[in-house]
């Protein structure tokens, strides 16, 4: 402990707390040297193309936060040390509503960490957002698919590159239980309905299911929506839904709600370990996948982040306690619709540090490094598998490098936020709570202005 | 608002006399139903809270699949809950007790400042004639309905904007760096307290009694000096409890905190940490039942300490007229 | 560890620098004006002194201009706060009222429009109405029959701090305080919620409190009602404990019972801290937004308006049609200011 006791006063009034904190050692405080820079060592090699902005400092604002914002700070410290730029990083969980407030109040972040391409949209719309430099977009159309990078330009402007990215579209299980059963791993549509028609027939209730995420309570079942839409129609057709092309009750839209209702509005199906269908609403989101490990439910849909929700001590692995198998196509002989989302690196200022920063977030070094330290997931065709550990995170880079796969995004984050963050989240609950398919569509149709 | 003191109303006086047998008993039955009203009232009040500090030493399992009741079944104590909010598992977002430094150095001067500022101005709206003085005040009390959010923007625009009409610059941007922006946020606190602390000081000065304010104006006494050497002792407990509140405000304030001090641990104050503290997704929100309890220490101590104030402090507003 | 108190410093000293601002600022004022009045007085003398020996018309004194001074300066400080932190953004809310979403373009009434339009705000200012009405009401009552048993009780300063303890716990903590109370589990599993638990074991099925309206609007009052009883308490106490030792003696000595002393002698001594109870907590009720947030985000008809509010304006990016609803705030609290007003010329009158 570094006691550098210059001020008295402030010993005084420190040193109370000081002294409880002292008794236990821990945690390392990670203080970047910012402004000394090793350019010229091997290791900075790759690090050439960023140089010349020693002693400078990039913010970035994010809704990133504790373990997941300590590997963040770890993932770029070597670009930190080797070009002299220091990155401060700053997570929130009121990160979608404070950023705009920040903004408005010409107190914007240098970047911005954005998972909504409608968030996006909305700053590049009211010309508050920077375009991308030409190096950020020659360095983001290198190394991620057009489907990706349509997400972040708006009006044929690029506004940055993604950064992370999970795949939505998984059903959790126990593989333990599958084999115990007999039960095998369904590759259609129509095999886990007769799956889930087996296991219901046992005293086990085939899926469990909760939608309860706090103030964004909602959001799990529009994700269910959006998986079955895009496995019931094509993918042009999502795109017009989710661009207001079609109206949000369209026939086809509700053909989806009504399918996806098979599964989570059947007593028979749900909701394992938590009570009947109307349970579903009030069963947070983290906990809903836990009766798997109890044996009280044998399926769970949620994306590739849930494996850091498991209770501590369970092994998420193919042969393990829990893990994941593709969400099913309905129709194998369309491709493999991939259901996902992530969050986009934007900028609110041009400086050319800032700029350098954006690039490098877009590198297939930052992917890589990222990857290394664990529980991560890049669209960046640059990472190397070899440096993907977790067997879920893999599986995920497995997909969204497949050439077979027809990526979509998160169709609630590309719509306007008073439908996508709103109406939406709102109608999936009333849909849950025994709300009927038309009346529900029809009002967040009448919310899209 | 002077303190009416009605006249032993008629209804006592038929009572008068010598309190008979029966109406003893029924006084002691009185004391007896009251102290068990006061006792429900108490316990249902406490065991919510209850729950949650016999939570905060359970493992993370158990918080989430039984009640903390169980807890006095089948006994699983654990500090770990406490060890991970006091000294973090997360490097990036530094060391809890230089959050505990922050929220202190933010929470005195968003204190002292309001206190100040809505002691003179109620003085001035309560014992200085001037016109308008009704209307002025009325606009006061009624701007304590502007709601906080709104008044985000406009204000962090006014810091980081400064002001300028026309394209002439009236104030320069505050452009502060680190430490510095402490003064936003006492500025911000401040601004916010401002209608309720003068509503409640100015009910308390108006109430002091006309006659010594007549009498130091007759001896020649200035406004500064009546303020300074009669008004002040005289409502001074008062101004001590309406120090513990805003207190309590700033000090589990999270929304100013974040707009105005930054998420960074120079400036932050712990409530910004402690939302911190359920991770990226909200899963590990067993944290915050240990976290809960580590931020109410100080306010509670506060209260405690000053609880002999809050009582007198009021007590001076009602000093007769 | 890496605390480092060199870390702290530059933060204790901008504290201090604070604290200096805090002296020099009041203090100045202060000085400032004592030592300015007696200045121009001393000038006055020494030209009526010059005038009185010239023969010239002596200068008039204007005393009432002189109280408009003072009552200026003290008022300074909080008037110019004021205009910056509040009068200037309510303003400007008004104006982005009648604007659209990016406050680009002018609308007209069209966010009124749609507010009234629109059936869920309905539902949502019965909400509010049952919200306003209530919250004072029970949280003024049960502070107020607390505040009366425990005075003078044994133990009274654990007895009201247990009250007043959800005021000090931060929001954060209240959140996680009453997920455990209304937590619901299946009828098999055992429960995490209190209240569920205690239907339990009375026989009964456990029920999703927070899913059926009416019930979960009053369950959500609770926890406002639970919050803001410390904050009645501790006014209405200290009130009590104001009232003149000698008037209580008297009817006491006359045989009042404890029921005719609370209606005769307690209740009218504190009406003023009532009103100042009563008035607050609406106006805190008025504008709750973070209980409905985080327990329901305004689902299964449990909304109101300052919620509404906060959607609209911080993750819709509707700012126009939140600035709508903050202005209908505005309007909510007029009957509160009229009864001020009110108040405030019978204070006069009786003064």
């Amino acid at each position: 402990m570094a006691v550098s006791a210059r001020p008295r006063q402030a010993l005084a009034i420190v040193g109370a707390i000081g002294l409880a904190l002292s008794a236990t050692a821990c945690g390392t405080g990670s203080s970047s040297n910012g402004g000394s820079s090793n350019a010229d060592s091997a290791e900075c090699a790759p690090y050439e193309d960023y140089q010349g902005h020693e002693g400078k400092t990039v913010n970035i604002y994010s809704s990133i936060r504790d373990i997941e914002a300590d590997r963040l700070a770890e993932s770029w410290k070597q670009f930190e040390d080797c070009t002299g730029i220091t990155i401060n990083h700053e997570g929130s969980g009121e990160f979608e509503a404070q950023l705009p407030v920040r903004v408005d109040g010409g107190n914007a972040p240098d970047l911005a960490f954005i998972p909504q391409p409608g968030l996006l949209a909305r700053f590049a719309e009211r010309n508050q957002l920077k375009p991308a430099s030409a190096e950020t977009k020659a360095m983001a159309e290198q190394n991620y698919s057009p489907d990706w990078l349509k997400y972040s330009t708006v009006n044929g402007t690029f506004y940055g590159a993604p950064l992370g990215s999970n795949v939505k579209s998984f059903v959790w299980y126990s593989p333990k239980m599958f084999q115990e059963n007999g039960w095998t791993v369904p590759t259609t549509w129509d095999q886990m309905i007769q799956l889930s028609d087996t296991i219901a027939q046992s005293d086990v209730k085939p899926w469990c299911a909760g939608i309860e995420s706090g103030d964004a309570t909602g959001w799990p079942a529009t994700d269910w929506i959006e998986d079955v839409m895009l496995r019931t129609q094509t993918p042009e057709v999502y795109d017009q839904w989710t661009t207001h092309e079609i109206p949000f009750n369209d026939p086809r839209v509700a053909e989806a709600l009504d399918r996806a209702g098979t599964i989570l509005k059947n007593d028979k199906y749900v909701n394992g370990g938590f009570g009947g269908v109307r349970s579903i609403a009030t069963t947070s989101f983290q906990e809903a996948g836990v009766p798997i490990t109890q044996g009280k439910c044998a399926l769970h849909r949620q994306a590739s982040f849930y494996a850091n929700q498991w209770p501590e001590g369970t092994r998420v692995a193919e042969d393990g306690d829990v893990f994941a198998f593709y969400f099913p196509a309905i129709d194998p002989a369309k491709g493999k619709p991939v259901l996902g989302g992530g969050e986009f690196v934007t900028a609110f200022a041009d400086r050319p540090e800032v700029q350098a920063v954006q690039t490098y977030l877009a590198s297939g070094e930052y992917a890589n490094s990222r990857a290394k330290i664990g529980d991560w997931v890049s669209a960046n065709n640059k990472v190397d598998l070899a440096n993907v550990a977790n067997p879920i995170d893999k599986l995920s880079v497995e997909i969204l490098q497949d050439d077979s796969t027809v990526f979509r995004f998160d169709g609630s984050d590309l719509m306007p936020a008073a439908v996508g963050a709103g109406t939406f989240w709102k109608g999936m609950v009333d849909w849950i709570n025994g709300g009927n398919t038309a009346s529900v569509l029809q009002g967040i149709e009448s919310s899209w202005k | 608002m002077t303190t009416t003191t009605p006249p032993v109303a008629a209804g006592a006086q038929e009572t008068s006399g010598r309190p008979t047998r029966a109406a003893r008993v029924r006084k002691r039955l009185n004391t007896h139903t009251a102290t068990m009203v006061a006792i429900v009232i108490a316990v249902v009040w406490t065991i919510p809270t209850f729950g949650l500090l016999v939570s905060s030493f359970r493992p993370e399992n158990q918080i989430k699949t039984t009640g903390w009741w169980t807890f006095f079944r089948d006994p699983e104590f654990t500090l770990q809950n406490y060890q991970e909010v006091l000294f973090g598992q997360s490097a990036s977002s530094g060391q809890l007790a230089s959050y505990f430094v922050n929220s202190l150095v933010i929470t005195l001067p968003a204190v002292l400042f309001p206190l100040a500022f809505a002691a003179l101005a109620a003085y001035a709206l309560a014992w200085i004639n001037f016109r308008g003085r009704d209307w002025v005040y009325i606009a006061i009390f009624a701007l304590q309905i502007v709601p906080l959010q709104m008044a985000l923007v406009p204000l962090l625009s006014f810091f980081s904007r400064g002001v300028s009409l026309g394209g002439i610059t009236l104030m320069p941007a505050w452009n502060l760096d680190g430490a510095q922006n402490f003064a936003q946020v006492w500025f911000a606190h401040t601004c916010f307290a401002l209608p309720f602390a003068v509503y409640l000081l100015h009910n308390f000065i108006s109430q002091l009694p006309k006659d010594l304010m007549e009498a130091a104006r007759v001896d020649g006494a200035t406004h500064p000096k009546i303020f300074r050497t009669i008004v002040l002792p005289l409502v001074a407990p008062a101004l001590a409890a309406f120090g513990i509140f805003q207190f309590l405000w700033v000090w589990n304030d999270l929304l100013v905190g974040l707009i105005f001090a930054g998420g960074s641990d120079v400036t932050a104050p712990l409530t910004v940490r402690l939302a911190e503290l359920a991770g990226t997704r909200g899963n590990e929100w067993q944290r915050l039942t240990a976290g809960a309890f580590v931020s109410i220490v100080v306010p509670l101590i506060v209260f405690l300490s000053l609880q002999r104030y809050f009582v007198r402090g009021l007590l001076a507003g009602s000093v007769k007229g | 560890m890496d605390f480092d108190f060199a870390e702290q410093a530059p933060k204790l000293m901008m504290l201090l620098w604070g604290l200096v601002a805090f002296a020099v600022v009041v203090g100045g004022l202060l000085v400032l004006l004592d030592a300015v009045p007696a200045f121009f007085a001393r000038r006055r003398e020494a030209r009526f002194v010059a005038a009185s020996a010239s023969g010239a018309p002596l200068p008039g004194g204007r005393p009432r201009s002189r109280e408009g001074l003072f009552a200026t300066f003290f008022l300074l400080p909080t008037v110019v706060l004021l205009l910056i932190g509040l009068v200037v953004p309510a303003l400007r809310t008004t104006l982005l009222s009648f604007m659209d979403g990016g406050s680009q373009n002018f609308v007209g009434l069209d966010n009124y429009r749609w507010m009234f339009a629109d059936d869920s705000i309905v539902r949502v200012l019965l909400n509010t109405l049952v919200w306003v009405t209530l919250v004072p009401l029970v949280a003024t009552s049960i502070g107020l029959i607390y505040a009366v048993l425990v005075d003078k009780a044994r133990l009274e300063a654990v007895a009201k701090s247990l009250i007043f303890m959800p005021m000090a716990i931060s929001f954060v903590g209240a959140s996680i305080i009453w997920k455990f109370v209304y937590a619901f589990r299946s009828e098999e599993q055992e429960q995490i919620g209190l209240l569920n638990q205690i239907v339990v074991s009375l026989g009964g099925e456990p029920r999703q409190w927070l899913l059926d309206s009416p019930l979960n609007t009053l369950l959500l009052i609770v926890i406002m009602v639970w919050i803001q009883a410390g904050f009645a308490m501790v006014v209405l106490s200290a009130a009590i404990k104001a009232i003149p030792a000698d008037i209580v003696e008297a009817a006491r000595l006359d045989g009042v019972s404890p029921w005719q002393m609370f209606w005769q002698i307690t209740l009218p001594s504190i009406r003023p801290a009532l009103i100042v109870v009563v008035v607050t907590i609406s106006i805190a009720t008025l504008k709750v937004f973070d209980i409905v947030r985080t327990s329901t985000n305004g689902n299964y008809d449990t909304s109101v308006i300052a919620n509404e509010m906060y959607n609209q304006a911080f993750r819709y990016g509707q700012n126009g049609q939140g600035s709508a609803l903050a202005v209908f705030l505005f309007v909510l609290v007029i009957p509160i200011v009229i009864f001020q007003i009110r108040n405030l010329r019978q204070q006069r009158r009786e003064g």
